[in-house]
């Protein structure tokens, strides 16, 4: 039919070089030598101070990686990485030691600027709203943590937060000034052997942020880290370690860039959610890593390990991410529901456009009785992208009562694009109830042209009905999140079909 | 004055020819009926007039005050004037009617120079008109035409029609689907909007709405073209002879 034809040419023309945080930081890196061996691990651990039992956890992961093999089952398709010719370790060198956010280096400080994260400590993002007839928070207030490359360069409110008990450093602080907390549950989620990308992180990892949320305190404040990759060549392996003890409560917000490059970049990290008894963490994402141009070359090669673990009774993690970046997705955040009564939710949107695969999804692993999860998932698929939903639903033979429900829906944008859903569901126990949905759908010739005809550019029209598509997941976003992320939606989209 | 011109039309589809020598012309403040069997053409018109893509213009023009409207996109037509109330209005899910109303509104006033509504004073219109067509509040805060029955549908047509105020209103069989009652409500809406600035195109197949939008030319359309036009009355010797003298005639 000539209408779908001409779709057909728009797509091929499509253009995602639109990407608008690729700008480099002009800024001296001190670096480690390229390439990974022992001596590598020994100069991150050395370059962060690193206490002995540290470093051999690392040698001991990165033993075990030299024994592993990549893994292939993802439904993605990218040339061979050569683990030797990328940096581990790359730091903006400091001019001296700083005491307070107005000592960072300027260029960083406007590196963020341009991103729109504060660095200094303001109390509100701009733009942001109260929302209609909710709480009126006019100064509500975001801790960031802010790391660069492969160190944290700033984390702001430390002292509001230290007062609430509530610790938010770096994690290579953490290590330093905290050696009981971390060595109690780091690795104990994703232990170092988990699979090749989080034992490679396990080996190599920089910095990233660390929480801990004392018994019965809820954060006085959204926790925000924002995750920039900056120098040529280096990989960004970062390491997220968030606790919550007894009865607390904090959410936590991530968001990530890089600058534009023609070849590829490969970011390992290594998530780890750990809820005690009546606790919860809400953790949302946002992520943009550069996906490349409109030819699929560079962008950067995301795979990373996110999981919670539900280890108390009552308690609850919730995943929220709006992937619309990297050229490469490998990515499930999980949840283990090991307390009884646990629950675990998971809402995702995931965009591809132009040259992009995903392969993301979640796993549900009920083990406690009474468990239950949700899982909403929406992919979006333009250009010549293809999406796949991949997720785990599994009950133990001791989960008696285990209930998920999962919901998959795809949009195609243009016939050059793929989703494709992949579930896997593990009944052991036969009172689990399951149930899953799944739809694919298109943006129909009729839908672009009905809202045309109402005045709307096709740009507008596509960011509507994509919004509306991906509603149910952007009401899960805190709501600073969610106005950037309905225009990251727009503007990820732009040029899918016009 | 002439509003809309239409001269020796040619449109096929899929290498068919589907318009073949089409002429029309409608000036202000006039309202045209188009009647005639299924497959004549009507719709494929309307479609043509608001730029839907998937048609091959093959020879002719159609001018809107004097401009050509096949060189402009699908929502320039609607910012100079141009609405179509669809015999099937779509649906979206997840965006409610608001937002959608709201959207659309500011992106036509913004493309004719005019600025945007505040949130007040757009709340304000929007429940004025709703009222008027008896739509309820609650409708307004449903996803776009999801869940609707066939009467809000056309009814959100109308009331679209009545906030983005066009001066060319093409109406393409409004009352299909529609009980008596609906009927009613959404005729004495369309009658509503009637102006000396503005026109309206009223496709349908039946007399039963001309009772209720009383136009004045009605135009018989076979095998894509105009076959006969004449004043209110073709429509009652349509309804009494029905269209088979004009399949020979065309």
């Amino acid at each position: 039919m000539v209408a779908v034809q001409e779709t057909v040419e728009r797509v091929r023309r499509i253009d995602v070089d639109q990407y608008r945080y690729g700008f480099e930081t002009l800024i001296e890196s001190d670096k480690a030598p390229k390439g990974l061996s022992e001596d590598t691990v020994r100069f991150i651990s050395a370059k962060k101070n690193e206490p002995a039992w540290m470093l051999e956890w690392r040698l001991e992961a990165y033993r075990r990686w030299l024994t592993m093999t990549e893994p292939t089952w993802a439904r993605v398709d990218y040339p061979k990485i050569d683990y030797q010719d990328i940096y581990y370790y790359a730091a903006p060198k400091p001019k001296k030691t700083l005491s307070s956010t107005d000592e960072i280096d300027p260029e960083i400080l406007k590196t963020y600027e341009k991103l729109g994260i504060p660095l200094r400590e303001v109390a509100i993002l701009e733009g942001v709203e109260p929302p209609p007839g909710g709480p009126q928070t006019p100064n509500r207030k975001i801790a960031v943590d802010a790391v660069f490359d492969s160190v944290s360069v700033a984390t702001t409110f430390q002292k509001e937060l230290k007062a609430a008990g509530v610790i938010f450093m770096p994690i290579s602080e953490a290590i330093r000034e905290h050696p009981e907390l971390v060595q109690k549950y780091l690795g104990t989620v994703v232990p170092t052997s988990d699979n090749y990308f989080a034992t490679l992180n396990s080996a190599v990892f920089s910095d990233g942020s660390f929480v801990y949320v004392p018994p019965g305190v809820r954060c006085p404040m959204e926790l925000s880290t924002y995750f920039r990759i900056n120098e040529r060549n280096t990989g960004q392996f970062e390491r997220t370690l968030i606790i919550a003890d007894k009865g607390s409560y904090v959410s936590y917000l991530e968001g990530c860039t890089a600058p534009q490059r023609d070849e590829n970049q490969l970011h390992a990290a290594v998530v780890e959610l750990v809820t005690l008894d009546d606790a919860e963490i809400k953790y949302s994402t946002v992520q943009n890593w550069y996906p490349g141009n409109s030819e699929g070359k560079g962008g950067i090669y995301n795979f990373v390990t996110k999981r919670g673990d539900c280890r108390g009774k009552n308690s609850k993690i919730s995943w929220t991410q709006v992937e619309t970046g990297s050229a490469i997705t490998w990515k499930y955040p999980s949840c283990i529901l090991r307390g009884d009564n646990s629950s675990g939710e998971f809402y995702s949107i995931a965009i591809s456009n132009g040259f992009q695969q995903v392969d993301s999804g979640t796993k549900m692993i009920h083990l406690a009785k009474n468990t239950s999860s949700r899982i909403i998932s929406k992919g979006i698929a333009a250009g010549k992208s293809q999406n796949t939903y991949r997720g785990l639903v599994s009950a133990h033979r001791k989960a008696t009562g285990a209930r998920n429900y999962t919901a998959c829906d795809s949009l195609l944008i243009g016939d050059k694009c793929g989703a494709h859903t992949v579930p896997y569901v593990e009944a052991k126990n036969s009172s689990a109830t399951f149930e899953h949905e799944a739809t694919t759908s298109k943006i129909s010739e009729d839908v672009l042209f009905y809202c045309l005809q109402r005045g709307l550019s096709e740009q507008q029209a596509i960011g509507l009905v994509v919004n509306g598509f991906a509603k149910d997941v952007l009401q899960k976003l805190p709501m600073e999140f969610a106005v950037e992320a309905q225009k990251l939606i727009s503007i990820s989209l732009e040029g899918s079909v016009g | 004055m002439t509003l809309l011109e239409i001269r020796d039309l040619h449109v096929g589809v899929d290498s068919r020819e589907i318009i073949r020598g089409l002429d029309l012309m409608v000036n202000a403040g006039e309202v045209h009926a188009i009647m005639g069997p299924n497959g004549s053409g009507k719709s494929t018109l309307s479609h043509v007039i608001a730029g839907k893509p998937g048609y091959e213009v093959t020879g002719g023009q159609i001018l809107f005050r004097g401009e050509d409207l096949l060189e402009m996109e699908p929502n320039e037509r609607a910012a100079k004037g141009v609405f179509l109330a669809f015999q099937y209005p779509v649906e979206i899910p997840g965006v409610t009617t608001m937002n959608f109303l709201r959207t659309a509104l500011n992106a036509q006033r913004k493309a004719r120079g005019r600025g945007e509504f505040s949130t007040p004073e757009f709340l304000k219109k929007v429940r004025e008109v709703a009222e008027s067509l008896n739509i309820p509040r609650d409708m307004l805060k449903r996803g776009v035409n999801v869940g609707f029955s066939g009467g809000e549908k056309k009814r959100n047509e109308i009331l679209q029609m009545a906030l983005f105020e066009p001066s060319l209103c093409i109406l393409d069989e409004i009352d299909s689907g529609l009980d008596i009652d609906a009927l009613r409500i959404v005729a004495s809406g369309i009658n509503g909007l009637r102006s000396p600035e503005r026109a309206m195109i009223v496709i349908t197949h039946y007399q039963r709405l001309l009772h209720y939008i009383v136009p004045d030319y009605v135009h018989v359309m076979s095998k894509g073209r105009v076959v006969k036009s004449g004043g209110k009355e073709l429509a009652l010797e349509l309804e009494a002879c029905g269209y088979g003298q004009f399949e020979t005639a065309a």
